[in-house]
């Protein structure tokens, strides 16, 4: 029996559709815009102006702030402007527009070709490299990983967990990313392993992905530190909180942070960047992205520089299939992306995906749905123990206390299991989507007004 | 037969006592009442809406038997309980202006329109929080009703993609302006009709893409108006309505037809 977490749920994985399709490099021709807010916590400030010459691998955006990641250009050009633009979450943000020249002329003179001797690097350089690289976590949250590669107390960390997991249905970057860089991202984990003296580096992947696994054992053999571990195949196996009950056995509340129980969990993409970063000097302005779903042409695992349009991404997949316009398109996965009301939007850091439906799934959930069945099954899917049948219904009667407090609302990591499983339809992930968006607003408001 | 005469006495030594203690203290501690409290309290409407400002009925007739508060200053039982809160407190109730929501939007299907094809919860909270840009615009109504559902006098609908009041239903409590997630729902008096049915901060041209019937900013109003009663800020007018006399020259001349007339039609 493969290691696995409490719960989850198994969806079709129609990973079919790109999992033999190679990495491609894809260059864009049209304008590029950078959102200075790619990651959690405070956005970036722009530090070129309109009419500046930049150059692939320039910061252009520099942290501002502990939590806060620099915004690296990815290509070649003129600053056209720093105005607002329509980001992928469909918010408006100040973002820094490219007018690109198609050169893509880098800013290090051997094109981030160098290797660098990293042989007497210590942990310091390791983070400032980081740091400077602008590297967050490219999972889809989008944390800045130096914060998270600084713990209060590094001796207690005793796993250094790569994700690989890739349990998001349709998405298959990652399983690339590893079948064709797999010795990279070992010398990544032995980098950030080597930073803490008592962890075990491990690299998750469910058993899915053979291909994947092969060549990551094959790379990681003969290394003591690091090992690799197959996984269950089951969504969501690769949520931050999953991989840590497989690994080291621990449950632990939203509330504390993988840290406290000792563990350290980074994507592969991450661990990928920070090798680049590390030993070759390449801040991330670029990153794997699956470009996937019935309604493309041909469905591609690329390599995309940040900032290029989506509608730019789909053109170069071919267009929609049959020229038709699709039902949806989704940044990310089905399950944990969000449906896009525009594609002239620019990718981020964190856009591991574009998912292209030809049916849209919410769209005839919403015909079906019924009055809650109280089967019970949201509950035995859930995989952080919640119930979320009395949750929603807790939320819907406005009984905000009972959801926080008794029923442990905000302990929900909206993976979309419930909403998956439930036979009536219910919009069950949406409802604590919101619930938590509200308390979380009442009590930043309380905190702010208690400090007045 | 000495027994029954000692404790007799004790215990009505004893009761005397503390009667006399009681007495001490529940004068040196004696709260004073007002009756007048309890008479204004009785008289408001008891729907503990908060539109006074207070918390509930029961704290603003505290206020008002204090003399912090007026005495009309209940705007849901308007008129009639003004004057009756009135005599209880034996002075005359100034005429109270009545107040009603209303909802600065004019965004209909007509002139705007959706996109992004939403599903999932119908509730404008909700469909925010998903992150789409459902309208054109992004400051307009949502129309997915959730001032509808928060309403206690059903005075509010979604008519046509926007929410609309019936000013004469409405009771002016503010529930549906602190549903609405774009903050579009203003608690104004009834009488001054004349107002900026937009709330889109843009500049005219990206007003003019996503809405025919959006304010422009363009500053006519401004330039109309005899009295100040107008401001243009952040590309958007607003109407003073302590200053405005419904005199309607900016409504006549805006391009847009965004100003409320005075009059119907």
């Amino acid at each position: 029996m493969k290691k696995t977490f409490f719960g989850g749920v198994h969806p079709d994985d129609a990973k079919a559709l790109s999992r033999d399709a190679k990495l491609t490099r894809f260059l864009p021709k049209g304008e590029m815009v950078y959102p200075l807010s790619q990651h959690i916590g405070k956005p970036a400030r722009a530090v070129v102006k309109k009419g500046d010459s930049v150059l692939a691998g320039q910061v252009i955006g520099e942290a501002d702030g502990f939590v806060s990641a620099n915004v690296i250009c990815s290509c070649s050009g003129k600053v056209k402007a720093v105005e607002k633009r329509r980001s992928i979450s469909g918010a408006l943000l100040e973002c820094v527009v490219v007018e690109n020249d198609g050169q893509f002329t880098s800013l290090d003179a051997d094109r981030y070709c160098k290797r660098r001797d990293t042989s007497k690097f210590t942990k310091d350089d390791i983070l400032s490299a980081v740091k400077a690289a602008g590297i967050v976590g490219l999972g889809g949250a989008g944390f800045p990983t130096h914060v998270k590669l600084g713990p209060k107390n590094p001796d207690a960390i005793r796993y250094i967990i790569a994700n690989g997991a890739e349990c998001e249905p349709y998405l298959t970057g990652n399983d690339h990313l590893m079948r064709e860089e797999a010795n990279a991202i070992v010398e990544g984990m032995q980098l950030l392993v080597g930073m803490f003296p008592n962890a075990t580096g491990v690299i998750c992947i469910e058993e899915n992905k053979p291909e994947a696994i092969s060549a990551m054992q094959k790379a990681a053999a003969g290394k003591k530190d690091i090992e690799v571990l197959p996984l269950h195949t089951k969504y969501p196996q690769g949520g931050e909180r999953s991989l840590i009950q497989a690994v080291a056995g621990v449950d632990f509340p939203v509330t504390s942070l993988p840290a406290d129980v000792g563990c350290i969990v980074q994507n592969v993409g991450t661990v990928y960047a920070i090798q680049r970063a590390v030993c070759f000097g390449e801040p991330l302005f670029t990153h794997v992205l699956t470009v996937t779903g019935e309604g493309v042409e041909c469905p591609m695992n690329l390599i995309v520089p940040d900032g290029t349009s989506v509608a730019e991404i789909i053109e170069f997949a071919g267009g929609f299939k049959g020229g038709k316009e699709p039902k949806k398109v989704l940044a990310g996965g089905p399950m944990m992306g969000f449906a896009m009301s525009s594609v002239d939007v620019p990718v981020v850091k964190t856009t591991n995906g574009i998912t292209i439906l030809a049916n849209d799934p919410a769209e005839i959930a919403e015909r079906q749905m019924t009055a809650c069945l109280r089967c019970g099954r949201c509950t035995t899917v859930c995989p952080q123990g919640l119930m979320p049948q009395m949750m929603a219904e807790a939320w819907e009667a406005g009984n905000e206390e009972r959801y926080e407090k008794k029923l442990y609302g905000l302990e929900c990591i909206q993976c979309g299991s419930c909403a998956y499983i439930c036979p009536a339809k219910r919009p069950l992930t949406q409802v604590f989507k919101q619930a938590k968006a509200e308390i979380m607003a009442k009590k930043r408001a309380q905190a702010a007004g208690g400090k007045k | 037969m000495q027994t029954i005469i000692i404790t007799t006495v004790a215990i009505t030594v004893i009761g005397l006592l503390v009667g006399a203690g009681l007495v001490f203290v529940g004068n040196k501690y004696k709260v004073e009442v007002d009756e007048r409290e309890a008479a204004v309290r009785a008289e408001l409407p008891g729907n503990n809406c908060g539109a006074c400002g207070y918390a509930g009925c029961d704290a603003l007739a505290a206020a008002v038997a204090a003399g912090e508060a007026p005495v009309n200053g209940c705007p849901v039982g308007g008129g009639p309980v003004a004057e009756k809160v009135a005599a209880i407190m034996g002075v005359t109730a100034g005429a109270v202006e009545k107040k009603a929501a209303f909802v600065k939007c004019k965004g209909s299907c007509e002139v705007t329109k959706n996109h992004g094809n939403y599903v999932g919860i119908k509730d404008c909270r909700a469909a925010v929080n998903a992150g789409l840009s459902l309208a054109e615009c992004d400051f307009g109504c949502v129309g997915l009703g959730s001032c509808v559902s928060v309403c206690p006098e059903g005075a509010i609908r979604v008519v046509d993609g926007v929410a609309v009041v019936n000013e004469g239903k409405c009771i002016g409590c503010g529930l549906c302006a602190k549903a609405c997630p774009k903050h579009l729902i203003e608690i104004k008096p009834v009488a001054k009709r004349v107002a900026v049915q937009c709330s889109n901060r843009d500049k005219g041209p990206t007003v003019k893409q996503v809405c025919q019937a959006g304010c422009i900013g363009c500053m006519l109003c401004v330039r109309q108006c005899e009295f100040g009663a107008i401001t243009v800020e952040n590309n958007l007018a607003h109407v003073d309505y302590d200053k405005c006399t419904q005199c309607g020259k900016c409504a006549a001349k805006c391009p847009v037809k965004v100003i409320l007339p005075p009059t119907e039609g």
